[in-house]
């Protein structure tokens, strides 16, 4: 499709032009709108999960921050938020650290078994979580790790690696192998090389990489849920419960600071791409 | 270069091949090794260095994520309770013909093994297991717990009163235990250690002399010292009376112990036991399927039995045949009754449902991939901040949304109501239905479709089409023929993206599904967490993940891994 219609368009071409439009613009509204909604809910003065008369009228009587309140002050949001902020974390670490390792592996040009070796490490995206959960909540409590922040730990830092695997070794593709010839020949052993060299070329991939664990971890549930015991509560966790059980509007300022944590992230995530993509000159952009 | 020179040099070169051909030996490298064997041995070299940075990831996958779905699938199939549990009834059931209710035999050696059990306190988790099988066994079990005490105790108060002695443990002890044991047990008592006692040893010869007396006897100390909390010991208790029952049994069955002689056994022990062997002709006999059938009717009726014969193996396709709605009975495999029939169907409603949310996805996703494809990269970036954007917000924010949108009270209905479309008492039912958990995954699965469909919209050069429609074609035939079949590998990968994340999915069906609108994952999680049913909920995951993994290759064939991107 040409972005403007030319001169010699006919009506039915015109019409297309912008029914094709009006269409994406609709599904783009269908994309956004279910998030941009729970933002100004989440300001609503009363318990509903709706917008008030008093809302739609614009009212500032009907608008308050006591479900932000709520969340700040309340012990369970708060230990769920502890809990979040200490799993994930160490999660990513994990993940990024050895997920980094072994795609740098997996770039050397001779890798046996390259093609089952990727899989296995692929799958923990693809299998369906409540498998992995199940599979987890069977072996772990044989082992004694259920119900204890290291195994929630491990089994999320399992969930990350794919997300550093993909993200680390479409990194490397651009690397050009050279310039770690170039630094062995300066007199660098390879953990110079390495840290010196590659790792600040590769960095965004990496940090992006991370950053895809991390939100795997935060935001996973199912196995949190499975794995995990209430000591080791997280904020989806919470939220889930919240939803199924007791429904507060709490859980939609959680959604909202939810929502701009986010945008943080990919607007970092973007960044990173863009600049890895200008510096190996893939895009104009 | 004059001709000579040339032809100088062409001298040279067939010198240097005709040296070459002299030399006999491989070519050589420069610290005198074979060529070839150098460059393999650096290629050796260089695959381990590769699999050595690999291997502490993969140890690490192998153990937190493979080995736990081996657990599963080993699971799904895994039955040993029976076995252990009923050591002695699974053998003897094992010539049962399943025809009339078992033999004595096999009610004593049910009742020995009950009685284990049920000292170990582990007779309700068989029973619950059997329970999935054939419903009421559970409390048969339950109640044989409470019952079991009163197996055997005619023939203890029988003995008793033949010979008070009888409830002495020392009597038994005397009898049972090993002499070397005897000792090591006393050395212990005296010393006032933390030590457990020594395990229960049984005196050499006295297996063979009273068979059942001595297994019965050997379990009964075993528990006694098994006891987690306060270990008891064989040499205070007097024994259970499924003891007295084989004691009975042995000694009815005619047990030489008139041949005793011999250092083992204490003297006054074995003139015991040839008087008890002397008078057990004259004891009442207790009916022991009457006493179980006391204990509860079931145990006088079949399917307890057959159940027990048909699951007695350690083994069993049971929660396989589960998961697809049959079942395994002693006359072979049969279709579950109609009412009970709930897998196939969930099975076929998560396929229903995701094929739905998948087609959805191709209808919404395909205008946005051409858009986002054929704008300035400028305005597309833009653009596709807005598909990334509900692609990185938390599943449950987006789960919430579409709770707080769908509803009866919520913003779409009230909407509605506003407008005037729907009338206030007669609001839409678009949650806790299918309705709800197309829709919300419809939008969570969304960006899966536009992503894969985008990267492979922008490798197709514009030109193509300018070039179809130069000859002729329309619009639509243009797109027809020429744009769409060069879509159709980024529609494949994004299909089968879509569709294996939706069979899997398990959070928004149980927040949005309500009870028509869940798939076979809400099950697995409703076995594992409430019914406990372990052995299903594997089985139920196995097929689930046969299903991921066949749609996983058939996405490797098509796709690749190597090529799966993210943003």
């Amino acid at each position: 499709m040409d972005t403007k219609l030319p001169p010699y368009a006919t009506t039915g071409e015109r019409l297309w032009f912008y029914g094709f439009r009006v269409i994406c613009g609709l599904i783009f509204f269908f994309l956004m709108a279910p998030i941009v909604v729970v933002i100004p809910l989440s300001f609503n003065a009363e318990n509903f999960f709706t917008f008030t008369p008093g809302m739609l009228a614009f009212d500032p009587e009907a608008y308050s921050l006591r479900h932000y309140r709520d969340f700040l002050t309340n012990p369970d949001w708060q230990q769920a938020l502890r809990n979040s902020m200490t799993i994930a974390p160490v999660a990513t670490l994990l993940s990024v650290s050895l997920g980094t390792l072994a795609a740098i592996g997996l770039s050397q040009s001779h890798v046996p078994f390259k093609g089952a070796i990727m899989a296995v490490l692929i799958s923990p995206m693809i299998v369906p979580l409540i498998i992995s959960a199940a599979g987890m909540y069977f072996f772990y409590s044989r082992v004694g790790l259920q119900g204890t922040y290291w195994g929630v730990v491990l089994a999320h830092a399992a969930l990350g690696i794919p997300f550093v695997i993909i993200t680390v070794t479409a990194t490397l593709v651009g690397f050009d192998r050279s310039l770690t010839r170039a630094a062995a020949s300066l007199g660098a052993n390879p953990v110079t090389t390495f840290f010196r060299v590659q790792m600040p070329l590769i960095l965004p991939g990496v940090i992006s990489g991370g950053l895809f664990a991390f939100i795997t971890s935060f935001d996973e549930v199912v196995v949190v849920i499975f794995v995990g015991s209430a000591q080791q509560q997280t904020l989806p966790w919470q939220m889930f419960t919240g939803l199924r059980e007791q429904i507060s509007p709490t859980i939609l300022a959680v959604a909202t600071i939810l929502v701009v944590v986010s945008i943080g992230l990919l607007t970092v995530v973007e960044m990173l791409r863009r600049r890895s993509e200008r510096l190996r000159g893939m895009s104009p952009g | 270069m004059s001709d000579a020179t040339a032809g100088n040099l062409s001298q040279a070169a067939a010198e240097a091949r005709r040296d070459d051909a002299a030399q006999t030996g491989p070519m050589l490298a420069a610290d005198g090794r074979p060529l070839k064997q150098s460059l393999n041995r650096a290629l050796r070299a260089q695959k381990l260095r590769a699999l050595a940075l690999i291997a502490p990831l993969l140890i690490f996958l192998l153990v937190t994520f493979v080995a736990p779905i081996l657990d599963m699938l080993f699971r799904s199939v895994e039955n040993q309770i029976v076995s252990e549990t009923l050591p002695r009834t699974v053998i003897a059931l094992e010539d049962w013909d399943a025809e009339d209710l078992p033999s004595e035999d096999i009610y004593a050696a049910l009742a020995y093994d009950l009685h284990a059990a049920v000292e170990r306190r582990i007779h309700t988790r068989l029973g619950s297991r059997l329970n999935y099988e054939e419903t009421g066994l559970s409390s048969i079990f339950r109640r044989s717990g409470r019952g079991i005490d009163d197996v055997g105790e005619g023939y203890a108060d029988q003995f008793i009163d033949l010979d008070p002695a009888w409830e002495e443990p020392a009597t038994w002890i005397g009898l049972m235990a090993d002499p070397d044991w005897i000792a090591e047990q006393a050395a212990w008592a005296a010393t006032e250690t933390e030590a457990r006692e020594p395990v229960f040893q049984l005196a050499p010869g006295i297996a063979d002399l009273l068979p059942e007396t001595a297994d019965a006897y050997r379990s009964f100390a075993l528990a006694l010292q098994a006891e987690a909390r306060n270990p008891d010991s064989p040499t205070t208790e007097e024994p259970w009376n499924t003891v007295f029952l084989a004691l009975y049994r042995d000694l009815s069955a005619g047990a030489e112990v008139g041949a005793v002689e011999g250092p083992e056994f204490a003297r006054a022990e074995v003139v015991r036991l040839q008087e008890a062997a002397a008078a057990v002709a004259s004891f009442t006999p207790v009916d022991l399927r009457a006493t179980f059938a006391d204990i509860d009717e079931g145990w006088a009726e079949m399917p307890i039995w057959t159940t027990i014969q048909t699951f007695s193996d350690p083994y069993t396709a049971g929660y396989f045949l589960a998961a697809v709605d049959l079942q395994l009975t002693p006359s072979g495999i049969e279709v579950v009754e109609e009412n009970q029939r709930i897998y196939m169907l969930l099975f076929q409603r998560t396929m229903v449902l995701s094929l739905t949310i998948m087609g959805l996805c191709v209808i919404l996703g395909y205008p946005i991939a051409y858009l986002l494809s054929n704008l300035p990269l400028r305005t597309s970036n833009m653009l596709l901040i807005l598909v990334l954007l509900p692609f990185w917000t938390s599943l449950l924010v987006r789960t919430s949304a579409w709770k707080v949108l769908l509803q009866q009270e919520g913003v779409i209905n009230d909407l509605l109501v506003w407008i005037g479309l729907v009338a206030d008492d007669a609001r839409l039912a678009m949650i806790n239905n299918q309705v709800g958990t197309v829709v919300a995954m419809t939008h969570i699965l969304l960006p899966f479709m536009i992503l894969p469909l985008y990267s492979v919209m922008k490798t197709i050069p514009p030109s193509y089409m300018r070039a179809a429609k130069s000859l002729g074609a329309t619009n639509w035939t243009a797109f027809r023929r020429v744009y769409f079949p060069q879509s159709v590998p980024g529609i494949g990968a994004g299909c089968i993206l879509v569709f294996i994340l939706s069979i899997g999915y398990y959070i928004t069906p149980e927040i949005v599904g309500g009870r028509t609108g869940i798939f076979i994952s809400n099950r697995i999680a409703f076995h594992i967490s409430d019914s406990l049913n372990w052995g299903l909920a594997a089985a139920l995951g196995s097929i689930l993940l046969a299903l991921v993994l066949v749609l996983y290759w058939l996405y490797d064939r098509i796709v690749g891994i190597d090529n799966v991107k993210l943003g």
